[in-house]
């Protein structure tokens, strides 16, 4: 039912709510003074060296598309988990193949270097 | 199901608040003048989906929704966007030449569907729906009976897009 959602509903307005009031109850309180060091990105930080919005390595791409992957695959598996216990050895073997497929995936991607961040 | 009461009920005006918030971060999408403003509302999309999900008693499709899109896919789309030299600078506009076309084609699809889903014969009352714990045990019996075939074939298809996106992002010594 959806109304055993309720309180994710109530937790969601609260955070949504706090961070609104977080934002805007300084803008209207708080005094208005601006230097240099007010419009850095962190303070008593690293002082930045270029600009952020340049490009990022392609790296980047290839963690995020393994994590989708494996993702996918780990909401397939939650359904299949709760049912392992009643179906036993069937839900094993009709799982198996599915497993091995992305598990010569993974031993691809491994032997590729592609979990290797630098040289 | 009884017949609807005349006034919404609190679950008739969640329903529609989030789908407003949908459709509003829906039109952030394609209105942004910067790309990366409209990555972060198709995110608020895909969330605001969820919510719809949950309010449906889809309760498995909205987690999934919430983990794959609202997690993974919205990090894909900002890391692509990251990568792309040309988005990281300045605005764009959300239009180009071919907006006036592609608006003709989208309010004709809207019609098509609108249209399709008005002429389907909606049941009058709902199937009894399992409860959260069966429907999910419900879910995994039919993906290892009558749909291991199509759950094989999707490891194949996840397993192609891993080797595609390995083989893309090589480097190229």
């Amino acid at each position: 039912m959806a109304i055993d959602y309720l309180p994710l509903l109530i937790m969601i307005v609260l955070g949504a709510g706090f961070g609104a009031l977080v934002l805007i109850l300084p803008a209207i309180l708080g005094p208005k003074e601006t230097n240099s060091q007010k419009l850095e990105p962190y303070e008593s930080g690293i002082i930045p060296f270029s600009d952020a919005r340049r490009r990022f390595p392609v790296k980047y791409y290839l963690v995020a598309m393994l994590f989708l992957i494996f993702d996918i695959e780990v909401i397939f598996l939650y359904p299949w988990a709760a049912v392992l216990r009643d179906l036993r050895v069937f839900a094993l073997v009709a799982m198996a193949p599915f497993l091995l497929v992305l598990l010569v995936g993974f031993i691809y991607e491994w032997k590729k270097g592609a979990l290797k961040w630098g040289e | 199901m009884p017949e609807l009461p005349p006034l919404p009920t609190i679950s008739q005006l969640v329903f529609t608040g989030f789908a407003l918030f949908t459709c509003a971060s829906a039109l952030g999408v394609v209105l942004a003048r910067n790309l990366f403003h409209g990555a972060l509302a198709l995110v608020a999309t895909l969330f605001g989906v969820a919510g719809l999900y949950v309010m449906l008693e889809a309760e498995f499709l909205a987690v999934s929704q919430v983990l794959v899109y609202v997690g993974a896919i919205a990090t894909l789309i900002t890391f692509a966007i990251m990568l792309t030299r040309s988005m990281m600078y300045g605005k764009t506009s959300p239009l180009n030449r071919q907006w006036g076309k592609t608006g003709l084609f989208a309010v004709m699809i809207f019609l098509a569907l609108y249209g399709f889903v008005g002429s389907i014969p909606w049941a009058d009352s709902a199937p009894a729906v399992l409860a959260d714990e069966s429907m999910i045990a419900a879910l995994g019996v039919e993906f290892v009976t009558n749909y291991v075939v199509a759950f094989e074939v999707m490891g194949l298809l996840l397993l192609v897009a891993l080797v595609g996106a390995v083989m893309l992002a090589r480097d190229n010594n």
